[in-house]
């Protein structure tokens, strides 16, 4: 293996890789589209983890008192499955796609901050790491994915369950954070000449408002999490209600972040349903402007509804008035982003693809999801429905019904340009279908079992309560929706080392990523492109059909510079999960993490820079 | 948010639309006598709840001058200044809301 | 890659805006916290029975100075005055280590001296996590500076080519001198002030 050698204080000499292969190659990729792979396929070894965990607790809830699953599993269980699906799943799939993609739509090389790219993967995979090894090391978290203070406190929760919740969403939170700080630099500076913000494809634009939410949401939870950790490892004061303190004050902490988050969760998804929609149905996204605006102003609105997830609390009429009304402003942005993607399709030679399929699901069942919301954005109707299946059943439309039939349509629709292959148009229909008929059967009558009264996070229930039939009933469902995942998977499997060759532009697609080859080479565009318009590529197709004149490059691939390889930003998360770990069991081993990271971060900034880390 | 701004100065030659260092003295006097000020106001018992706005006013006066001389936004990219204040803005939002909830203001 | 961005600027500088934007909702949070809690719980040893003012008004006075001492360095750094940019960054350091001497002995005054830690009351708990956080921001801030010290003393490596490096470490320590502002008015002044009517 080549190196450069570069040297630090005290003249220590150290190398920098130069095009390692194999393992050692992707353990110090800095490339994006390597990350956004890596970023992929971990989060869909975790999605399917958190799908277990569903199936699990699904299978506990088939008849009325049942115990396959110990009362106190069923907590972790409950809380393990949450928190997988949000910050282990939907979150880094998400990820995945800004890696792979944000680059290639914006006409760039890579991000702006490749070292600071593979970091983010390393951290995410660090933070998985520690939240899904607590199964092995004495038992899960258990108090919710929201984690309730003072019911987290030692007090009321011995054991290291809620430590490993504390220490992993951190790690998951720096993770994210320098993910975010990455993508709203690379967005605003990487766009190639001629790419205005109003030119920026859609998936971008929603990817670029994400980052922003991110960025102010995460530091949030980041402060309340320090606080619960500060009570839990130091014994101070922050949620101890006998020193006074007020047990709502976690609450209002973790909605302040828990509310932009749910928009960090369906914001790509609705960036991807605005570039699959105009694909396939062969016309431009109707009233771009509008969907821009409309996101801008969900993502504002965002901050000012956090209560409504605490309506029941207490607030008092004159709080509780004001958030009802603020979270009942949000639908009318919603509103518009789905009359815009009617409008995209209506009258449009729609092909029905699997990718379309997703969409067009993604559309339906979050408008349930939606409606169901503004019910209970209403406080005197949320008092009925808090804590009962009716939210169960509300969540999941929007998220497994919306975020996650998002992400399927962007990895069908993406899955020519990132592996070079087609995938199986049949299995991915059989796949949309059985997803679509299982989510509505497991979804849809929670609602009613909800109305009936029915509360969440609850282990079994009485056989008296008439809500075993669709208890049994939601459980066979949700057994077609793990087999739906499992087409899915054989799918993937399938297509990706057998699939036919998709060649460039499958889809006759309108942005720059279907310009270039598939797999997009290191490079990704030999010649930045220069960009006239919206839709860009799908202009100059148009038009260059007539003439069929295809300009030759007059870059030369070797001129093209590339970041180099990394260790570092491995090694930084090494230290962090070292001092993670620490705080859990022994600080020493948190000085020892920060020690490490003290060094790495030194010796990563003495890295000799290049383009175009060096701006 | 408009983020459309075309090559500004590069780093290079910002020391030229940059202040000298007369005036970084000027700002430290500044706000020197400001902090001065925000002491003595705390002496003055009798100013009764008057003492927040002035309070508010003194520090605001001081965070301005230090973002605007010593971060030099003043000079810089307006870019910069929109996605600091967006932080700031928002964070100022949410404690006053939050001491809302919590009953300051009644 | 030609050096060109989209937008003329820099990466690494919108990195630190960016940064920092992202960092007011940090403090705010812990701002939050303390504000909520003032004044709740177990009341003493409170605000009025630990604070001395005179004496964090020298050290705010002290963390001001070397914002000031941090923009010369900067100017001078800018000229290729390496002298006077290592003379100016010397003081900054000192200074900023003065400060977190200040803040050393502020802590051990109140913990052993009026029996606040951070276990006893809510106001201890929040006191200490909130300055505690700031002084945790002033220590990274003393190294970053001290690393780009120790390359200008014995690596040459500092020259006006390469001020943005430093002019990132100038931004964030200006942030730190910023949040104590908020914190020097809110916490202690707002905190011990003895003038409002009492209800
Ligand atoms: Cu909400």
């Amino acid at each position: 293996m080549t190196t450069i050698p570069f040297k630090l204080p005290l003249n220590i000499k150290l190398y920098r890789p130069v095009s390692p292969t194999g393992v050692w190659g992707w353990l110090t990729t800095v490339d994006h589209k390597k990350i956004g792979v890596l970023y992929g396929v971990t989060a869909f070894i975790m999605f399917l983890t958190g799908g277990i965990e569903a199936m699990l607790i699904r299978t506990q809830l088939i008849a009325p008192e049942l115990k396959i699953i110990a009362p106190e599993v069923y907590n972790q269980l409950f809380t393990m499955h949450a928190t997988t699906m949000i910050f282990l799943a939907i979150m880094p799939l998400s990820a995945a796609f800004f890696n792979f993609i944000i680059p290639l739509q914006i006409g760039a090389r890579d991000v702006a901050f490749p070292r600071l790219n593979a970091f983010s993967y390393w951290a995410f995979l660090a933070g998985a790491l520690i939240m899904k090894s607590s199964w092995f090391l004495g038992g899960s978290p258990n108090a919710g994915w929201f984690g309730y203070a003072p019911i987290t406190t030692a007090t009321f929760n011995p054991g290291n369950g809620i430590d490993f919740w504390i220490i992993g969403l951190q790690v998951l939170g720096v993770a994210s954070l320098a993910a975010s700080f990455n993508f709203i630099v690379t967005i605003i500076n990487l766009r190639a000449p001629g790419m205005t913000m109003m030119r920026l494809p859609l998936f971008t634009w929603m990817t670029f408002i994400t980052a922003i939410l991110l960025i102010l949401a995460f530091p949030v939870i980041t402060v309340a999490l320090i606080e619960l950790m500060l009570d839990r490892t130091f014994d101070f004061n922050f949620f101890n209600t006998k020193a006074g303190a007020n047990p709502i004050l976690w609450q209002h902490l973790f909605w302040i972040f828990g509310h932009p988050e749910v928009y960090i969760l369906i914001l790509p998804a609705m960036g991807i349903v605005s570039e699959v929609l105009p694909t396939f149905s062969r016309k431009p996204i109707f009233g771009y402007p509008a969907m821009v605006l409309a996101a801008s102003f969900i993502a504002f609105m965002g901050w000012l509804v956090w209560s409504h997830h605490m309506f029941t609390t207490g607030l008092g009429p004159i709080a509780n008035s004001v958030f009802t009304l603020t979270t009942m402003l949000i639908a009318i942005p919603t509103g518009v982003k789905m009359f815009n993607w009617l409008g995209t399709m209506w009258g449009g030679d729609i092909d029905f693809k699997t990718p379309t399929l997703f969409a067009v699901g993604f559309m339906s069942m979050f408008l349930i999801g939606g409606i169901s919301g503004v019910m209970h954005s209403f406080s005197a109707s949320d008092y009925q429905q808090q804590d009962t299946y009716f939210i169960v059943a509300h969540i999941h439309y929007v998220l497994f019904g919306g975020s996650i039939f998002g992400i399927f349509a962007g990895i069908y629709y993406w899955f020519p340009k990132i592996t070079g292959r087609m995938y199986d148009e049949k299995l991915g229909k059989l796949n949309f279908w059985i997803m679509f008929i299982g989510q509505n059967l497991t979804f849809f009558p929670m609602h009613w079992v909800g109305m009936q009264g029915m509360p969440r996070r609850i282990f079994t229930y009485d056989s008296g309560m008439g809500w075993a039939f669709w208890n049994g009933f939601e459980t066979i469902a949700a057994y077609a929706i793990a087999f739906g995942v499992l087409i899915f998977v054989i799918n993937m499997i399938k297509s990706w080392t057998g699939g036919k060759k998709a060649g460039d532009d499958p889809w006759d697609g309108r942005t720059l990523e279907w310009s270039i080859p598939s797999p997009p080479p290191v490079y990704n565009f030999r010649d930045i492109p220069i960009v006239k318009s919206l839709d860009d590529f799908w202009h100059t197709k148009q038009k260059s059909s007539n003439s069929n004149t295809k300009v030759k490059s007059k870059t030369k691939v070797s001129d093209i510079h590339l970041p180099q390889p990394s260790y570092w930003p491995l090694l930084v998360a090494v230290g962090l999960t070292i001092a993670g770990f620490g705080i859990i069991y022994n600080l020493v081993f948190t000085g020892i993490g920060i020690g490490i990271m003290l060094i790495t971060v030194c010796a990563w900034s003495f890295e000799p820079v290049n383009e175009p880390d060096s701006h | 948010m408009s983020v459309e701004i075309k090559n500004q100065s590069n780093h290079i030659d910002e020391s030229h639309s940059h202040p000298k260092p007369m005036t970084y003295f000027k700002v430290a006097m500044a706000l020197v006598i400001l902090t001065a000020l925000e002491i003595l106001v705390f002496y003055f018992d009798w100013l009764g709840y008057g003492i927040i706005p002035v309070l508010a006013f003194l520090s605001i006066a001081k965070f301005a001058i230090v973002v605007m001389y010593y971060m030099h936004l003043k000079f810089d990219s307006k870019l910069f200044t929109y996605v600091f204040m967006s932080g700031l803005i928002l964070a100022t939002v949410v404690i006053l809301w939050l001491m809302a909830l919590f009953g300051w203001f009644v | 890659m030609s050096d060109e961005t989209t937008t003329g600027l820099s990466h690494r500088k919108l990195l630190i805006w960016v940064f920092l934007g992202s960092d007011c909702m940090f403090f705010a949070s812990l701002i939050g916290t303390y504000l909520i809690y003032k004044g709740s719980g177990v009341l003493h040893p409170g605000p009025a029975d630990v604070f001395d003012i005179p004496t964090t008004s020298v050290s705010t006075f002290v963390l001001l100075m070397s914002s000031m001492s941090m923009v010369f360095a900067y100017a001078y750094l800018v000229r290729d005055d390496i002298k006077a940019f290592r003379i100016w960054m010397f003081s900054t350091i000192i200074m900023g280590s003065t400060f977190l001497g200040f803040q050393v002995f502020e802590f051990s005054e109140f913990y052993f001296h009026d029996d606040l830690s951070p276990q006893t009351n809510l106001f201890g708990t929040t006191f200490y996590a909130l300055t505690g956080t700031h002084g945790l921001h002033v220590t990274i801030g003393v190294i970053w500076l001290g690393i780009i010290f120790y390359s200008s003393l014995f690596r040459n490596t500092v020259t006006s080519k390469t001020n943005l490096d430093l002019d990132l470490a100038a931004l964030y320590w200006h942030f730190v001198d910023i949040v104590w502002i908020v914190i020097f008015a809110v916490v202690y002044l707002f905190g011990t002030f003895t003038g409002f009517p009492s209800s």
